[in-house]
């Protein structure tokens, strides 16, 4: 009887402790004063540094579905869906869980080893000391910063593979430009756009704030950061294919 | 004065502080030493309340160090100045922007800020090392900093980490030095965890020995070096406990 109790242990540890410290996040964010001037070096570092990887990631997933569209479709239906099937997908689901799951490895790898190592060196401790709110300077920015730039990288991506998508169709298929862009205009809608924009935020906070738990969390030295970080990336990528589902649960 | 009453502190299985009981009295530097792994470091951290006791409390100035709000132990902790065992700069930022860190938190006005920064570097001897990363620093450096850090502070109470481990003798007799200019200067009451006695004979008052979760003996200096303790003098004179000589052997012919 006691063996559900004892699987869920972990389990239940672990939400608990993503509670709290989104409990904590949230309070901090009250301090201003402390994390605000910290935000655009975040912002550079999480986010704008992180554009050539979304953007190789979209080069060449916009080649691969072009391609694939006109596999699927030819000879079944008229061959203009093929930039129906580009952008749809492109600006809905692999834009926004593509890039999310690149910035996950990069972003949530960053953020869990560098406060890991903080953590590790005692420099965590040392700002205790000094009477900050480790939340507030090191968690805030970086949490605030990938929110907000997530979506940022993640509609360049966009931009970036439906431009490629249209690129590798009209090159190299048996389609035009305007069979292309009649086919995204079809059953284009504003939501689209919105809807992985807003997903893309999501992954943002859910990875950045993963990161620093992970990071805030290290024991045990060099070996600790290195398991704190392999943990950042692995729940990273999870969070963002369960948010994922969640959101096309709530909002399509 | 700060004051530790029972404190007990357990990682896991492992029994790290086993009800010290110790006070620190106002204005005086006391010295805790003990072995490796025999809780001096953790005991410094319950003091600013980075770690919490699982029994006992430690009371500082009338507060009890773990029941109080965060507002009221950010000002504690602004009274406090912690020099950590490898000093613990943020390596992000320059050796002056990590004395400036603890400084602008207390509102103190930009000029103030860059005159104590200017100061306490010159007091730690390293007045050109402002616009350094403390990775371009060495060690010994690097503890300097972390003084001059704490110091800047102007605090009411310093504690030390273990500020003269892994230094060569020469480094270690500055850092004395440092010590001693700190605490004349800010008259400030001191902790020092070391287990280098030459370090703690030149620069305490009192001596605490923590063996096994608790304090062995406390006294003044001279009282630490003619005490009879076996344990405090197998330390002191650095002898392993196995080469104790047994009952009726010391003293021999």
């Amino acid at each position: 009887m006691s063996q559900p109790a004892t699987s869920l242990g972990p389990i239940h540890r672990g939400i608990s402790r993503i509670g709290a410290a989104t409990l904590t996040t949230t309070r901090a964010l009250a301090d201003t004063r402390t994390w605000l001037p910290e935000l655009l070096l975040q912002m550079r570092r999480l986010g704008a540094d992180s554009i050539p990887i979304a953007i190789f990631l979209a080069v060449f997933t916009g080649i691969v579905l072009a391609l694939l569209a006109n596999y699927i479709f030819t000879g079944a239906v008229p061959m203009y869906l093929v930039g129906t099937l580009v952008a749809k997908a492109t600006m809905m689901e692999l834009g926004p869980v593509l890039t999310g799951m690149a910035l996950a490895g990069r972003v949530g790898a960053n953020v869990a080893a560098e406060l890991g190592t903080m953590r590790v060196t005692e420099q965590v401790d040392a700002l205790e000391t000094l009477s900050f709110n480790p939340y507030s300077y090191l968690v805030v920015p970086r949490v605030v910063a990938a929110t907000l730039m997530f979506p940022v990288v993640t509609a360049m991506a966009i931009l970036v593979g439906v431009l490629m998508g249209w690129f590798t169709a009209v090159n190299t298929l048996d389609v035009t430009t305007l069979e292309f862009v009649k086919g995204a205009q079809l059953f284009y809608r504003p939501k689209d756009v919105w809807y992985g924009l807003f997903k893309a935020a999501s992954f943002g906070t859910a990875v950045s704030l993963i990161g620093a738990i992970c990071g805030l969390g290290t024991r045990g030295g060099a070996a600790g950061v290195g398991r704190a970080t392999t943990r950042a990336v692995v729940f990273g990528c999870m969070a963002i294919l369960v948010l994922d589902a969640f959101w096309a649960l709530v909002l399509l | 004065m700060i004051r530790f009453e029972g404190v007990v502190k357990r990682f896991g299985t492992l029994t790290v502080l086993d009800g010290l009981d110790l006070e620190l009295p106002a204005g005086q530097t006391t010295a805790i030493i003990g072995l490796s792994g025999s809780g001096k470091s953790v005991a410094l951290k319950h003091i600013v309340g980075l770690l919490t006791p699982d029994a006992g409390r430690v009371v500082f100035e009338g507060q009890v160090v773990h029941e109080i709000e965060p507002d009221e132990l950010a000002a504690l902790r602004s009274r406090v100045g912690y020099v950590f065992q490898f000093a613990a700069l943020l390596d992000s930022l320059r050796v002056g922007d990590n004395i400036r860190l603890g400084l602008r938190r207390q509102g103190l006005p930009p000029g103030e800020v860059e005159e104590r920064v200017r100061q306490s570097l010159a007091v730690v001897e390293l007045p050109d090392a402002g616009e350094r990363y403390p990775a371009e620093l060495s060690g010994g450096m690097r503890k300097r900093v972390g003084i001059a850090r704490a110091i800047a502070l102007r605090p009411d109470y310093i504690l030390f980490d273990e500020p003269t481990t892994g230094l060569d003798p020469i480094t270690t007799a500055t850092m004395d030095a440092m010590m001693l200019r700190a605490r004349n200067e800010l008259g400030a009451t001191s902790v020092l965890v070391s287990h280098d006695m030459r370090s703690v004979f030149a620069v305490a008052d009192r001596v605490a020995m923590l063996h096994e979760g608790r304090i062995r003996l406390v006294g003044t200096v001279a009282e630490i070096q003619a005490s009879q303790d076996p344990v405090v003098r197998d330390f002191i004179e650095g002898r392993p406990a196995a080469s104790r000589p047994g009952p009726g052997e010391r003293g021999g012919p």
